[in-house]
């Protein structure tokens, strides 16, 4: 079992002509995602090396005429929240943003946008994340594939090559992954950690899931307070990054920083621990956090 | 991004806010000049984007245009924490009966932009909110919806103020709305908003921060950019396509991924050791920003050592280490360089970087590597 991606999701690659698009939707087929079709507005019919998949104008042709229920953006930031709203009135069931650098406002009007039409099934992943990969059955994104084992371990993660980095300790030490998610480093993404815990609780070949945030916001708290609100089935252990950031610093992602003395570290850890979450000081000590909560 | 309260005065004023007389200098005789034409006592403010230019010294009162010359000579020059102040701003003296702070601000938690006000005007916002939170007046704006006039004279009629004075500040308000949401802000403040003692209302005070993100829609204001607030290196990397933050200590971080470096840098300090920064060579490790990144880094000043975190993923550790190899061989770096790999094939790769005949120490784990790098710090 596996959460938002698996062997029937059928992926819409969103700029599948441009450089980062083409290169990740070849990527992708190779690791066995039913890549169905490509959108580049104006270039309905292109070819793309590497792949079979026809190329449309529009999603909405990709969905009528290729099948496809989730898509992948790659666009450039000025284009990327018209992307997304194309994608949600097409039907889609999920749309994993990867761009990054998408104007906060843009965001904020494709999240009001989104909550408008109401649509419960309906996922946004990102933006500038590296994606969903159900390992062994579906990838949609851009982490390397190879690096992961499927297994009854979850995880959702405000980073990108952080995320490898423990998945790549997970794998080594035989702790297998259920699905992982890069939920995206913006100050506003589509899915938080409280918006896709729920379904690792009820994804019966979930045990666990390891929550890495870091700082700014407050949705590792938010993470926290879910946990303890009644009694959990999966397990849950963290690592949050930036102990050492100074505040009032953009730490590379534009969501991670302390602002207002909001947003520190500390907070976090203590919020989480407070909750009974374990909090690993270093990345490699959550395969032995993971052993612990689920023997 | 920031730009200085001249600047942001010049928008406001544009939008429709009522703001104090005032004229900008970068000389003393042309801040005497604009005192004359101001005409009567003036206030000469310097022009940094750090906070506390009042307890520093950089605002000081004149009575007559010698005086604002004088004045213009201490402040221009002088150094203001990291800023060294290049411009002042000339303004009328205004007749005060009540500070107010008004501000609009991104709120994150609520996915929208709040309006805020405080009677408590000309201290520090944050002081307020955080000592007297029933001080702090907010509305939570739908970025669907905007401010609406009846939000605005809430808060107007809010903060005790006479009704004309309400009603003032309710248009401030909604244009100081109009001025943020149209220039992709993140903060647009006036801190002190000033009631007279006849009840009319002005700013006397200017700020704004812009969404990086967005400033590729707005070249007017990306055009106020003032590069000597910026840290050179920032900005070296920023064209180089690099995340970088000037950090002060003496161990140079370069990784892939913004979390990686982040963690890079807990682990370092964890270990005793002091960053010198933050520089994130984006997801992939192409042997071109190394070889950028490194020379970026070379030029902190007070460097002990370099600590190089790489995960190899589409791209696997053998082909990083024979870039980084390449890299290494052609630029040259004084002090030790200390790496970690881990990630697909990075037993290859340490190979390779033990194998190239370079003086690099090489680590499998994070711990050890900022362990050995703290100690090279500290007796270098």
């Amino acid at each position: 079992m596996a959460i938002l991606v698996d062997e029937t999701t059928r992926v819409v690659v969103q700029g599948i002509t441009g450089r980062d698009g083409s290169f990740h939707a070849r990527q992708m087929k190779e690791y066995g995602t039913n890549v169905v079709a490509g959108v580049t507005p104006g270039k309905s019919g292109a070819a793309v090396d590497g792949l079979n998949a026809p190329v449309f104008d529009t999603v909405r042709q990709a969905v009528d005429v290729a099948g496809a229920n989730t898509s992948v953006i790659y666009v450039p930031a000025a284009a990327a929240a018209d992307a997304i709203l194309e994608s949600a009135e097409a039907g889609l069931r999920l749309v994993v943003c990867i761009t990054e650098g998408i104007p906060v406002n843009d965001m904020l009007r494709v999240h009001h946008a989104l909550a408008v039409r109401g649509d419960k099934n309906f996922v946004l992943i990102g933006p500038n994340c590296p994606g969903v990969i159900s390992p062994g059955k579906s990838k949609v994104g851009i982490m390397p594939g190879f690096i992961h084992k499927p297994g009854r371990v979850g995880l959702i993660s405000r980073s990108g090559t952080l995320t490898y980095e423990i998945v790549h300790a997970l794998t080594q030490a035989g702790v297998g992954q259920s699905t992982c998610i890069g939920i995206g480093g913006d100050p506003v993404i589509g899915s938080r950690f409280t918006d896709l815990l729920p379904r690792f609780e009820s994804d019966t070949g979930t045990d666990a899931v390891v929550l890495v945030g870091e700082i700014g916001g407050s949705d590792e708290e938010l993470a926290a307070a879910w946990y303890t609100e009644r009694k959990r089935r999966i397990r849950v252990v963290a690592f949050i990054a930036g102990v050492s950031a100074p505040p009032g610093k953009r730490m590379g992602h534009a969501g991670a920083i302390i602002s207002g003395g909001k947003g520190a570290a500390k907070d976090k850890i203590e919020t989480l621990g407070r909750h009974g979450i374990p909090v690993a000081s270093d990345p490699a000590q959550i395969p032995e956090l993971v052993r612990r909560a689920v023997p | 991004m920031k730009i200085h309260e001249y600047q942001a005065r010049l928008l406001f004023e544009e939008a429709g806010i009522p703001v104090a007389r005032a004229i900008v200098a970068d000389t003393p005789e042309a801040a005497r000049r604009a005192a004359e034409q101001i005409g009567g006592p003036v206030a000469v403010k310097a022009q940094v984007h750090v906070g506390g230019r009042g307890k520093a010294g950089g605002v000081k009162l004149a009575t007559t245009p010698a005086d604002a010359g004088n004045a213009a000579s201490q402040i221009l020059g002088m150094r203001i924490k990291q800023s060294v102040v290049c411009k002042v701003l000339v303004m009328e003296k205004v007749e005060i009966a009540r500070e107010l702070y008004l501000g609009v601000v991104f709120d994150r938690d609520h996915r929208g932009h709040s309006v805020i006000a405080s009677a408590a005007g000309g201290v520090d916002i944050e002081e307020v909110s955080a000592k007297t939170p029933e001080k702090i007046l907010k509305q939570f704006v739908h970025p669907l919806v905007g401010l609406s006039a009846h939000q605005a004279r809430q808060i107007g009629f809010g903060l005790g103020v006479p009704p004309k004075s309400a009603l003032e500040i309710a248009k401030t308000l909604l244009a100081l709305y109009t001025v943020y949401q149209r220039t992709d802000a993140s903060l647009a403040e006036i801190n002190p908003y000033v009631v007279r003692p006849d009840s009319t209302t002005v700013a006397i005070d200017a700020k704004m921060n812009f969404d990086d993100n967005a400033l590729f829609r707005h070249k007017s204001i990306e055009d106020m950019r003032d590069m000597g607030e910026e840290e050179p290196l920032e900005i070296e990397a920023k064209n180089a396509d690099l995340a970088y933050v000037h950090l002060g200590g003496d161990i140079g971080i370069i990784g892939n991924g913004a979390g990686l470096v982040m963690t890079t840098l807990d682990v370092v300090t964890a270990a005793g050791g002091r960053p010198a920064n933050f520089l994130d060579i984006g997801g992939s490790s192409s042997p071109e920003k190394v070889r950028r990144a490194l020379e970026i880094v070379l030029k902190e000043k007070s460097l002990k050592a370099i600590f190089l975190n790489v995960f190899g993923g589409i791209t696997r550790c053998d082909d990083v280490a024979t870039g980084l190899v390449q890299v290494l061989k052609a630029v040259q770096v004084r002090v030790p360089i200390i790496i970690r790999m881990t990630g697909t094939n990075v037993e290859l790769g340490m190979k390779i970087l033990n194998e190239s005949g370079l003086n690099l120490k090489t680590y499998p784990t994070m711990q050890e590597a900022a362990l050995v790098a703290a100690d090279i710090a500290r007796s270098a």
